[in-house]
């Protein structure tokens, strides 16, 4: 890591949609020093996982102006896996089935071939499978679930459980969470959170894309931004989360026009 | 006495009419097999190799293929042949098991475990020798297979082969391979293998077709029987050289209350046509039929199956799968038929295709041919590409791009592989796939 630089330096990007051309982001610009929590709200469709996915590398959508640093260096000619070896994690807004895919088998190669490209050791099975067990058992997922393809026939909150114990697994530093708290029932949300913050830490960030100011009680952030029509229209502190809560979005959605 | 050739013949049918002339009286079998092969010819004579306007042979137009065929191989010396088999590779190197050798379509006992087999109550002869003393009996074939054109060319050519017969109540303490070893010089080959389990017997007979040249012409015939309440997996794998071609049918009856489970992996050769024929000949039997190919630069392989539901209250259940890459050729042909009297019958079928390039092809022809009224039958067939989300997903974890599509491919076979349910066919069949997309550059 380097302590000259903010984690994460979104500037003045613009991404469009690569097979139309529909711009979805409109000058964003968000910096986000180690250490921190920023909670990203705005309204359905204003382009939260959008910008999620492009953080991701996805290639569905094209950067056409403005920059991403992570760590002082430019993400955008990276690949999605050397980005996640670089210490990116996406926490998907609807994770996928993959059917013929053991969880196991899944989690594994993932941490090794991230292990690799950083020019470590391949974890020994017996030491994948002790770490494997503590943590799903902090998230209270079980053996059988991961016996199974990779979440097939989880329900919605264990899929969601499923990404933070993959983000546990592979200890990245940059944690971008797309509404992981949807479809979870209220003890889930405190043990999914109670996992969020036992990650935390002075070398790891969040970004935190929500509805909800209920898991920014329980995930407490530095930051609050408000997205609406691919830009940010408004930063606080977390008591803009509870205004929001309050009032809508109303107020800040046509400053955006 | 011969038909006067026809005037469009190819070089490779009049190669195929001289060899036959050339070989007729040296062929294995008394009067009775004799006239059977004379029938078999004289149908060769009048129709030629099968080819694109024979609806059977549409999608894998073997006249068209076959340029010229080779001499039919003669028998090796013993060290001759080993050096062969040497050279092959073994896909079950480290799996305690029988091993029966055939190199260039020859049995060879000296290097087989036949005593291991007769002490299990497996009697292996040559099937020259059997044919020698039992007769046209042991060419016997079910109906949906007599008509078809390399059925009969095996017919007219086989020479040699095996004749591999288990005691009944006989259950084999370790599988047996049957290795088929093509040389290093292109020749011909048509080998009969004859497995007929006894009633209530259990084996695993594990099949490997490897080596050959560019040239190489392979059309096995493996006609397997399955007795009363048998239990049997016969798996195949054919993994040969790239530029050889091979017709590799099996045939399967089934006595009442078997169950058999016949596996064909297609991965090897310039072309290849798994042709399967399955029988049932008593009730309560069941059949699956597990298909998996993997083809890419220039190959074709063709997996064809007719199942021919004859009596009531049978099972039949196929699920094939085909990996297809750069401008490679795939083939699926099913066809379930159920006869009027074959009430109860439950036949699915399933077959589904990945394609891995914009110039991957695949045929699929699913047919269902039902005159029972009260039976449950189906069939499914889908052709589809690598999901980019789920590449992405796995992508977005840290996996390189070709591991990711490496595991997505395992995933798609993963069906299949596992209703293999024998751990050592799958792991061995696993290890042939993982290499193949290993060698992908
Ligand atoms: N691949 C795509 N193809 C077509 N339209 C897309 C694509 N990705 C995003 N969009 C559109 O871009 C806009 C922003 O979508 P995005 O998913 O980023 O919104 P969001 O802020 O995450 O919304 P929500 O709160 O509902 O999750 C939407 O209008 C969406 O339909
Ligand atoms: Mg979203």
């Amino acid at each position: 890591m380097n302590e000259d630089y903010p984690m994460l330096e979104i500037k003045n990007l613009h991404a469009r949609i690569a097979e139309d051309g529909t711009e979805i982001l409109r000058g964003v610009n968000l910096t986000v020093k180690p250490g921190e929590v920023h909670a990203i709200m705005g309204p359905n469709g204003s382009g939260k996982s959008t910008l999620s996915y492009i953080l991701a590398g996805k290639t569905d959508y094209e950067v056409t102006d403005g920059d991403i640093l992570y760590n002082g260096e430019s993400l955008l000619e990276l690949s999605p896996d050397e980005r996640a070896a670089a210490g990116m994690f996406l926490a998907f807004q609807y994770p996928i089935e993959i059917p013929g895919v053991a969880t196991m088998t899944f989690l594994k190669t993932a941490l090794n071939a991230q292990r690799k490209a950083r020019g470590e050791d391949e974890l020994s099975t017996p030491e994948f499978m002790r770490r494997v067990k503590e943590k799903a058992a902090d998230l209270q997922i079980t053996m059988d679930m991961l016996k199974r393809p990779l979440n097939v026939g989880f329900s919605g909150g264990e899929k969601k459980r499923s990404e933070i114990l993959q983000m546990a697994l592979l200890e990245p530093s940059l944690c971008v969470l797309d509404e992981t708290d949807s479809g979870l029932d209220i003890d889930a949300l405190k043990v999914v959170s109670d996992g969020v913050n036992a990650l935390r830490s002075p070398e790891r960030s969040f970004l935190v894309i929500t509805h909800y100011q209920r898991l920014l009680d329980h995930i407490v952030p530095d930051v609050v931004h408000v997205l609406s029509r691919g830009r940010i229209v408004k930063t606080g502190d977390k008591d803009l989360a509870l205004e929001l809560e309050k009032n809508g979005y109303a107020d800040y959605v046509g400053a955006a026009a | 006495m011969n038909m006067e050739p026809r005037t469009l013949e190819t070089k490779a049918e009049a190669a195929l009419a001289e060899a036959y002339e050339t070989m007729r009286d040296a062929l294995p079998g008394g009067a009775g097999v004799a006239r059977l092969r004379t029938e078999a010819f004289d149908a060769f004579r009048a129709t030629g190799l099968p080819h694109r306007r024979v609806e059977e042979w549409k999608y894998s137009d073997l006249r068209a293929r076959l340029k010229d065929v080779p001499a039919f191989a003669a028998r090796r010396s013993e060290a001759d042949a080993k050096a062969v088999l040497a050279s092959a590779g073994e896909a079950y190197a480290s799996v305690d098991r029988f091993r029966l050798v055939i190199v260039d379509g020859h049995f060879y006992p000296e290097l087989s475990d036949v005593a291991g087999l007769a002490g299990e109550g497996v009697t292996v002869r040559p099937f020259a020798e059997a044919l020698a003393a039992d007769g046209e009996a042991l060419l016997d074939l079910p109906v949906v297979a007599l008509a078809d054109a390399a059925v009969g060319l095996n017919a007219i050519f086989c020479a040699d082969g095996l004749d591999l017969a288990i005691a009944d109540n006989t259950k084999l303490t370790k599988p047996v391979e049957i290795v088929h070893v093509s040389g290093a010089e292109a020749a011909s080959t048509a080998e009969r293998v004859l497995i007929r389990a006894g009633a209530k017997s259990e084996a695993v007979i594990l099949q490997t077709f490897v080596g050959g040249v560019e040239g190489t012409f392979s059309n096995t015939l493996t006609d397997i029987r399955a007795g009363k309440g048998a239990g049997l997996t016969v798996a195949r794998l054919q993994a040969e050289a790239a530029g050889t071609t091979h017709i590799a049918t099996a045939t399967l009856t089934l006595a009442e209350e078997a169950q058999a489970k016949l596996i064909c992996a297609g991965i090897g050769s310039g072309f290849a046509r798994h042709q399967s024929f399955v029988a049932f000949d008593g009730e309560n039997a069941r059949a699956d039929l597990l298909g998996i190919t993997m083809v890419r630069d220039r190959q074709h392989v063709d997996q064809t199956l007719v199942v021919d539901h004859a009596v009531p209250h049978c099972e039949s259940r196929e699920i094939f799968k085909t990996v297809v890459d750069d401008g490679a050729k795939g083939v699926f042909q099913g066809k379930i038929i159920v006869r009027p009297h074959a009430q109860k019958t439950d036949g699915q079928m399933m077959t589904q295709s990945l394609l891995l390039s914009e110039n991957a092809d695949m045929s699929l022809k699913p047919e269902l041919e039902i005159f029972a009224d009260d039976v449950q039958c189906a069939h499914g067939a889908t052709s589809g590409q690598i999901d980019e989300d789920l590449l992405f997903y796995l992508r977005a974890r840290g996996i390189p791009e070709k591991e990711a599509r490496t595991l997505l491919v395992l995933a798609f076979l993963s069906e299949a592989v596992e209703e293999i349910n024998d751990e050592i066919v799958i792991e061995a069949f696993e290890g042939r796939i993982k290499d193949w997309l290993s060698t992908e550059e």
